[in-house]
């Protein structure tokens, strides 16, 4: 960035003269740094007005500073662009008008799940939402039913350890002989799992459910769903499927699920979650149920 | 994640509306099930009047039915109790995994079939005189 060699010349050039204390030096510099930030603000904020804006109103919360420890939304003005995304609003915003503005993201193409959010009331990934199609003003929020650590970022180790309690690991009864042949899948059977393996653990789903926010200890969509990719796959033989399905039975797995859709409908991964689930229990029934 | 933040008033103004007809089916579902068990407790006690005799059980059910709010909660009964059906039905297809993709539809066609049977009830159940 060009400001930032700027302000390296100046630290020579005051160097050279050597006539302030450093602290004073500092302080100058500091005082200089805020002026063209200020000026920059006051210009980028005028020629705004001829351009077309959009108006984000952003949860804000830090309970480490304090003046900031109770939950306001701030709003931030910012040009909007063909093509701008919620990400790229938030970022513009954070770049120029308030550095502290935190909330996560790195691909930026709907791939590491970083950046779910709860925007204009419901749960999606910033980076995948398009500002052209929501109502002004924007509201951002962090993900409901989550502990919010800072402004828009959530406490996720919950959700991780759901996901981790159904062992989302390929584990076959039987490995090949030598160990190192490859394991081949059907292609139905690849076509059966191929939804579930999308998952990008953005939490989005678990944040939407009605009984998971009111049930810690409710796997969740997500978890389940992950159960379900390797219960379905046929590498895995028999045995490990009883075991998969003993763990998503329990009295806090699948049969806690009230089919309300809401994780269906909010996974921006197209995961049909609830059918996933309905699947689950109608193969744990049949687990258990044995008449023949 | 019990243990929601709390983010003052700003978490609660319109939440409501992030509801999805999901979930309006599933509280309603709730509600009416619960109605119904109410209802029975109640029908019960009426039919149990019959036991003190044909007279005692005749007056009873005259001296209800001659009361408007009898006839109004009677409207409202068969409201719940239509809905839970279909309503249930439309649970019992989403549990064998039968026309998922239309769960939201589903649950409209039972909203607005109630209203119709509902407003087609009225004449029965209001129009007699209240003797
Ligand atoms: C044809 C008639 C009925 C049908 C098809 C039906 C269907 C259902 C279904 C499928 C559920 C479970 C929903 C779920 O998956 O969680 C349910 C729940 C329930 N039903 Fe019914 N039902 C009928 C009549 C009744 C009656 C007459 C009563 C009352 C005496 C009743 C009371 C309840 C209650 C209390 C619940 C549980 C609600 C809750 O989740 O707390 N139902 N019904
Ligand atoms: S199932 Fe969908 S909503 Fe849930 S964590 Fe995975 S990608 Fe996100
Ligand atoms: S930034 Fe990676 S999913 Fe949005």
């Amino acid at each position: 960035m060009s400001t930032q060699i700027e302000q390296q010349e100046t630290e020579e050039q005051e160097q050279e003269t050597e006539v302030e204390s450093p602290g004073d030096r500092r302080r100058a510099q500091k005082r200089e740094r805020e002026a063209k930030r200020q000026a920059q603000r006051e210009t980028e904020e005028a020629t705004l007005d001829d351009e077309e804006t959009v108006l984000l109103k952003v949860f804000r919360y830090d309970p480490e500073v304090e003046g900031k420890q109770e939950p306001r939304f701030d709003d931030f003005r910012v040009p909007f662009h063909k093509g701008m995304t919620v990400l790229d609003a938030l970022i513009y915003a954070r770049d120029t008008y308030d550095s502290s503005l935190t909330f996560r993201h790195s691909c930026r193409q709907a791939v590491c799940g970083s950046d779910a959010l709860f925007i204009n009331g419901r749960q999606r990934l910033g980076c995948k939402t398009q500002m052209a199609d929501l109502e002004s003003p924007v509201r951002i929020e962090p993900l409901p039913h989550q502990e919010v650590i800072k402004d828009l970022v959530v406490d996720m180790e919950h959700f991780y350890d759901q996901m981790h309690a159904v062992e989302p690991y390929f584990d076959a009864d039987e490995l090949p002989e030598d160990g190192l042949e490859e394991q081949r899948q059907s292609r139905e059977n690849r076509e059966k799992v191929k939804m579930s393996t999308r998952c990008i653990w953005c939490g989005a789903c678990m944040s939407s459910c009605n009984i998971a926010a009111g049930d810690n200890k409710y796997l969740g969509p997500a978890a389940i769903n992950k159960a379900y990719r390797f219960a379905m796959d046929e590498r895995e033989g028999e045995n490990r499927k009883h075991e998969r399905l003993r763990i998503i039975e329990q009295e806090h797995g699948v049969w806690r699920c009230q089919t309300q859709f809401s994780c269906t409908e909010v996974c921006p991964k197209d995961i049909p979650l609830t059918e996933h689930i309905q699947e689950l229990k109608r193969e744990a029934v049949k687990n258990n149920l044995k008449f023949w | 994640m019990s243990q929601s933040f709390n983010r003052g008033t700003v978490e609660d103004f319109g939440r409501w509306r992030e509801f999805s007809a999901g979930m309006w089916a599933w509280i309603f579902h709730k509600f009416t099930g619960w109605v119904l068990v109410g209802y029975l407790f109640t029908h019960i006690a009426v039919l149990s009047t019959s036991l003190g005799g044909d007279e005692l059980y005749t007056s009873t059910l005259q001296g209800l039915e001659a009361l408007l709010v009898v006839r109004f909660l009677e409207v409202g009964l068969l409201a719940v109790a239509v809905f839970h059906i279909l309503n249930g039905v439309r649970l019992l297809m989403v549990d064998l995994g039968v026309g998922l993709e239309a769960q939201d539809k589903s649950f409209y066609a039972s909203m607005v079939l109630t209203g119709a049977i509902t407003v087609a009830s009225i004449p029965t159940f209001l129009g007699g005189p209240l003797a």
